[in-house]
Order: C-alpha cells, then structure tokens, then sequence
C-alpha cells in the first residue's frame, strides 16, 4: 500500500524545466531515498509534496486519495535550508511552531517536555537560539519537524552540519520513527546513509527519474557477477587456470596474500570460479563485488550525461 | 537601476520646481468694502484678482457660489473711521497666500492712514516733542483676517487656517513616519526569516500569502495600538488642560458679532474707555481663541480619516515592503528597489507647502488622488476640509491600489522567499509576477 504517489509531475521555472513526468510510488512504513545530483529537481519535488509550489501538471495522492491542503497536518518536514528565529527563546518558538501544526497548547507543552526530557534539552527552554550551538539548534529543528507526529516524514539533506555523534543520535531517531509507523523521505547525498537506511529510491537525475526501485532490487540489477578473491601458494598464473569465459579483471599483491578481480559469465556461477580455482591454489577469501549505491549513482548519472552528450 | 534611478531622483527635484514655476490658478476675489477705504487699493498679483461689488453683504454671499469667484472679501464698516478687520468668505479653506496678502495690504493702508494723521496731529500742536517710538507704537496695526467657510447647505462656519495647516502638516508628517517606520519593519521582519532560514519550516504549514499578510497584519495592528495610545493620552492631556484653562469660553457671540465689537474694542481711540464686551482680557482671548479653533476641528472626521489613510496606506506600502524583504538576500540589496518607494513618499512630504498654501488647489488634488501619495496629501488637506467626492475618490483608488499592491506582493514573494543567493534584478521581478 502506498502512503504518498505523485503521478507525471511537472514543474516549469522560466524556461527551465525543474521536473519533466516525475512519477514515484511510496510505500507505507518504508524508508524512501530520494537521490540525485544538484539541481536534479529534488527540491522542488519536495517543495510540491509540502505544497509549498504548485505544480504545472500531475497529480498527488495521500493514502489514496488526492493530496488535500490540510494534508499538511500529517506531514512533518525537515528542510535542508534550516533555521530558527535567533531572538527568540528555544521553548517559546518551539512552542509556536508545534501549534502552527495544528496542536493544541496543551497537547505542543506536553509533548515538547517528553521530546525536551529525552533529549536532555530542559534546560535549554528558556534560552534563546543564538546561544545554542548549531548542533543543539538542529536537534531543535528536528524535535520541531516529529512534535506533531505526522505520518509522513521528509528530511532533506538531514545529516549536512551534524557530527558524527548527533548524525549517529538522528539516524537511530529516524529508524525509530519507521519503527513508530512513519513513512519516511529521505533526501541526500550521502550514499553511504542511503544504504543503511533506505528500503526504496528513486534517482532524479535531469528533471528526470532514471531509476526508481526497492535498494535490493536496483542492486541485484547491476550486479556484474564479479568477484574478488584472495589466495596463496598458487602453482601457476590465474590467467593459465581459469577457462577462457572468464574475465580477470585486476591482480595484485597484499603482503603475503594475491589478490585479484574476476567476472565470469552470467550463464556460470560462484561455485564453477572455485572449482577451477581450487586444484591450484589455497584460497583465503572470496566475495561477491555487488555495486554499492554510490557507484550505481555515479555510472547512472555519468551515462545519462555520455547519452545527452551523443544526443 | 543605472538609468532609473537618476530619473527618480530628478523627479523629486524636478516635480516641485515644475509645479511652482506653473504657478496656482487664478483666483478671483470679490470684494465688499464698506468703509470705502481700500478701494483700489487691492493691486491684481500674477494669481489674485481682486474685484469690487457695490451690493450688500446677505445678496453677495447668497450669490457667491453662483458667482465662480475664489472669496469674498467682507470688510465691515466700523463705527470708528479705522477698521481692524475683514471676514473672507470662501467654499474651501482660503489659501494662506491669499489670506495673507490681504493681511498686508490692509495693514500697509491703515498704518499709511494713521501715520497721515499723526503727522497732521503733530503739525497742529507744537508743544509736543517729535517722538519716532511714540509714533511707531501708535501706528502699528493688527489686522484680523477672518476666514469663514461657506458650506453646501449655505451654512457659514469659522475656519481657521493656521490650525488646519498644523493638524495637516503634523497628520502627513505622521502617516509619512508610521509608514516608513512600519514598512521598514515589515520588510526586516521578512529579510529575517529569510536568512535565518525558517521560512520553509514555516510555509510548509502556512500559505506563502497568509504568513506575508499575517506579518503585515501584525505590525500594523501594532502600529494602530502605538497610534490610538498616543491619541488616547493626548486627548486626556488635552481635557485636563482645557478644563483648568477654558472654563470661562462658555458663552459664544456669533461670528460676524465679535467681529464688528473687536473691530470696535481694538480701537485706539477707545481704548481708555472699555465697553461691555472689552470686559475678555486680550490673553483670554487668545486661549479662548486657540480652543475655539480647536473645537472647530472636526476630530472624529480628522481621526476616522487618519486611521483609514494610515491603514490604507501602510497596507499598500507594507505589501510593496514585503515585496523587496522577499525578494532580496540581506537588508544591504534592499537600495535599489526601495528608491522606487520611498520617491512617492518624499515627494508629497516635499511637495507639503504646496499642499498647505493652496489647499483645494489641483497640485493638492492630483496629489491626494493619486494612491501612492494620496495618505500623506490627502491627511494634509483634511483638515482644511475637503469635497466628499475626493475624499471618495482618493480612498476608492487607494484601496483598489492596495488589492493590486498586495496582488503583485504575493507573487513576488512567494518565489523570493525561496530563493538563495541570487542577486534579483528588476527584470527577474518581472518574470515572477508573471509566473
């Protein structure tokens, strides 16, 4: 079931086209990665999503039924140009802005001293923001952005300007709100955080989604059956062992250990590459190289520029 | 900007100039001289025009608005040979220059005349010693120029010209401020939440257009506390001070009365022997006068109208603020779009004595029509009163401008808002309003 779909969206800015039949599906509960290169259009789509712009053409669906205005009640959103007002004091602005999404006073006070408890923040409700750190300013921003809630949670860029530590805090409060039965988009680029968290992604990439899927899927997709292998006391070279099919790609030395690349064909597999190996050689190691998501971005985006070049 | 802005600039120069070299209309005045003492003597200037009627005062007011003449100068004829004062008849507030300029003639005649007869005085008995400062005190004369208005229905009232010119100049001055002062605080308010980067997290649960006309809104209902505070605290200032002062003005002497005793009471020749109604100190009679004049400012109008153009006015200006805080990065880029703003405001505070001196004048009109100065104009020329018709007006435009301001605000600030480090040209604006 999808909590969110928008269907052939489009969005002009004076000539020039921000998103070109933006089309993504987002399942209910899971973790979507919304990926791309700057200036893909990310920003934008997620401004629509929030109905912060109107789109030109296309359709936007909540739970199923078209996206209303006051759906913004059941969406909490964490923009990547984040910010509080400086003059102000931390509890009172948090407290504006809980209201501003639709909770009561007291319903904003109650949740904001369970948030403000866990996150050892009482004692910062009487201060203003400019004396907080910047790192203490984004677990404001990010308390702001769940106070009320809501079903659908959009982070863009969350992890730019976090250290290690709150970076580390934020993800396991992100798990934490799928866990609750949040939906959740997720906006980056930061591949290595897309793989440990996202379930889907889509690659807007020229206005354009050039891949869209579950994160397994996508990279069973690319997979190039290649294998690195390490190994020792080998009577011969890997080029004389193996049959012809397959493919050595790199060979190298790591201490005492031989290290090499092999792709084998997709009609043969694992076992077929140890088999031939074994007579000849004591074998330490043996792994699948499956294409991590910041390689697949880079080939996807590199080869749709190649592409556009040809064009 | 390069070009615009030099026209802008000269056109606070230019304006002004332009309007005082084109010089005021014509006006025409009729004159009733019943002493027969100024006869002629009222030279034509480059816009007065004096001429004299032979009729009675009740036919000639009655046909006055008939006749198409500016004023009606009434000098009464005063039992003693030397008159000390005129009454000036007109639709409108009389003009300060014109008023002024019949002072002075006047003045010139009768000192020319008692200096005449003083000299005689002197020739004739010998025995008295040539005394230059007894000569000046005894010729120096004060000429009261009364305005009186002569409304639709044919009613007279006093006006009083200086006090109209204060509460105007102060009321324009005052919108003038209240605009700047609220505006500015109005785009600073949007330039902050720009840069602080709240804006998205904030219109991600507000309409771009409710957040702009809620700061508007906002400021200027504190601008309306700060005003009615001050008009609260002034009156209440001002009623202690009158009950402790005035309490003796009760009794009023119409008009034209007073007139003709004063014109009695100030003469020298009477002065050693005080009638009835010399019994008012001369300084009483100046507080009595000031509150007089005061209580014929109509207060509520004057305050109904202020209120309408300060909040007419500010929204107009506070949609346009709002407009360049959207639409720039730091209060620094706010020059070049503010000049455009802030050119119609200076120029009807720099065009106020134009304003003043000829009230019901087509400068002051245009001016008070046209909406981007109609709050400071038209608040200058209220108090001299001024037709409903362009009070109407003037407001029906404003608002209609107000819409439109606000209408072109909202489009440039829903894209400015969420743009970043772009240096927006005039150009750039252009396209947003069209998106």
């Amino acid at each position: 079931m999808e909590l969110f779909s928008a269907l052939n969206i489009s969005k002009q800015f004076s000539g020039h086209k921000a998103l070109d039949n933006v089309s993504i599906n987002i399942p209910e509960g899971s973790i979507f990665g919304l990926l791309g290169p700057n200036g893909a259009g990310k920003t934008t789509f997620i401004r629509i999503i929030n109905q912060i712009i109107a789109p030109d053409d296309g359709k936007l669906f909540y739970n199923g039924r078209e996206l209303k205005p006051n759906d913004i009640y059941n969406i909490g959103y964490l923009p990547e140009e984040r910010g509080l007002y400086k003059k102000m004091t931390v509890g009172e602005q948090a407290m504006y802005l809980a209201q501003l999404k639709g909770l009561s006073r007291q319903e904003a006070q109650r949740r904001l001293n369970h948030w403000f408890e866990k996150f050892e923040m009482k004692s910062w409700w009487n201060k203003k923001v400019e004396e907080l750190s910047k790192g203490m300013q984004q677990k404001v921003q990010f308390l702001i952005t769940i106070i009320h809630e809501p079903k659908l949670l959009i982070f863009d860029e969350p992890f730019s300007g976090f250290d290690p530590i709150n970076a580390s805090m934020l993800k396991d409060e992100i798990i934490a709100q799928k866990e609750n039965g949040a939906t959740i988009i997720f906006s980056t680029h930061n591949m290595a955080s897309v793989e440990e968290l996202c379930d889907h992604i889509s690659l807007i990439n020229n206005s354009r989604v050039v891949l869209d899927g579950r994160v397994r899927d996508i990279k069973k997709t690319y997979k190039t059956n290649t294998f690195e292998i390490s190994y020792t006391n080998y009577q011969a070279e890997l080029s004389g062992i193996l049959p012809s099919a397959f493919t050595i790609i790199k060979e190298w030395n790591d201490h005492d250990l031989r290290m090499a690349t092999v792709r084998i064909p997709s009609d043969s597999g694992p076992n077929q590459l140890i088999s031939s190996l074994l007579p000849y050689v004591m074998l330490h190691s043996f792994i699948e190289l499956v294409p991590n998501m910041n390689d697949i971005f880079i080939k996807v985006v590199t080869e749709e520029k190649t592409e556009a070049v040809l064009n | 900007m390069t070009i615009l802005g030099p026209l802008l600039m000269a056109a606070i120069v230019i304006v002004p100039i332009y309007m005082a070299t084109r010089g005021n209309e014509m006006k025409t005045v009729a004159v009733i001289d019943q002493t027969g003492i100024f006869f002629e003597k009222f030279k034509d200037t480059d816009n007065i025009k004096f001429h004299y009627l032979v009729s009675d005062i009740g036919s000639a007011k009655s046909g006055f608005r008939k006749s198409g003449d500016y004023a009606l100068l009434f000098i009464p004829k005063t039992e003693v040979s030397i008159p000390t004062n005129a009454i000036l008849y007109a639709e409108n507030n009389v003009s300060i220059n014109v008023k002024s300029y019949i002072r002075n003639v006047m003045t010139k005649q009768v000192e020319d005349m008692k200096l005449e007869a003083k000299l005689k005085d002197l020739q004739t008995d010998k025995n008295n010693p040539l005394n230059v400062e007894d000569i000046l005190r005894s010729v120096k004369t004060i000429i009261d120029v009364n305005t009186i208005k002569i409304t639709d229905e044919g009613k007279e009232e006093k006006s009083y010209t200086e006090i109209s010119m204060v509460l105007g100049t102060f009321a324009g001055i005052l919108i003038y401020f209240f605009i700047f002062m609220f505006g500015s605080q109005v785009m600073r308010g949007v330039i902050e939440e720009k840069t602080n980067r709240i804006i998205e997290v904030i219109i991600s649960s507000v309409k771009p257009f409710e957040l702009m006309m809620g700061k508007i809104i906002g400021v200027g209902l504190v601008g309306l506390t700060q005003f009615l505070l001050w008009v609260v605290l002034t009156f209440g200032i001002v009623t202690v001070v009158t009950s402790t002062f005035a309490g003796k003005g009760a009794h009023k002497p119409s008009i034209e009365q007073t007139v003709i005793q004063n014109a009695t009471k100030y003469n020298p020749d009477n002065l050693a022997m005080p009638d009835s109604s010399a019994l008012i100190k001369p300084q009483d009679e100046g507080v009595n006068q000031i509150f007089e004049a005061l209580n014929s400012v109509n207060f509520p109008v004057m305050i109904g109208a202020f209120i309408f153009f300060f909040l007419f006015g500010y929204l107009m200006y506070g949609a346009l603020f709002a407009a360049i805080g959207g639409a720039v990065d730091s209060e620094a880029d706010t020059q070049q779009f503010m000049l455009p703003i802030t050119v119609p405001l200076i120029l009807s505070i720099v065009m106020m004595q134009y304003f003043i001196q000829d009230p019901s004048g087509q400068v002051a009109f245009w001016f008070s029509v046209f909406p981007l100065t109609a709050p400071v104009a038209m608040m200058i020329r209220i108090p001299f009163g001024v037709p409903y018709w362009q009070v109407a007006l003037s407001m029906g435009l404003l608002i209609i401008t107000f819409l439109g301001t606000t209408w072109m605000a909202a489009k440039i600030y829903r894209t400015g808002i969420l743009m970043y480090g772009k240096k927006v040209s005039y150009k750039e604006l252009w396209k947003w309003l069209r998106y």
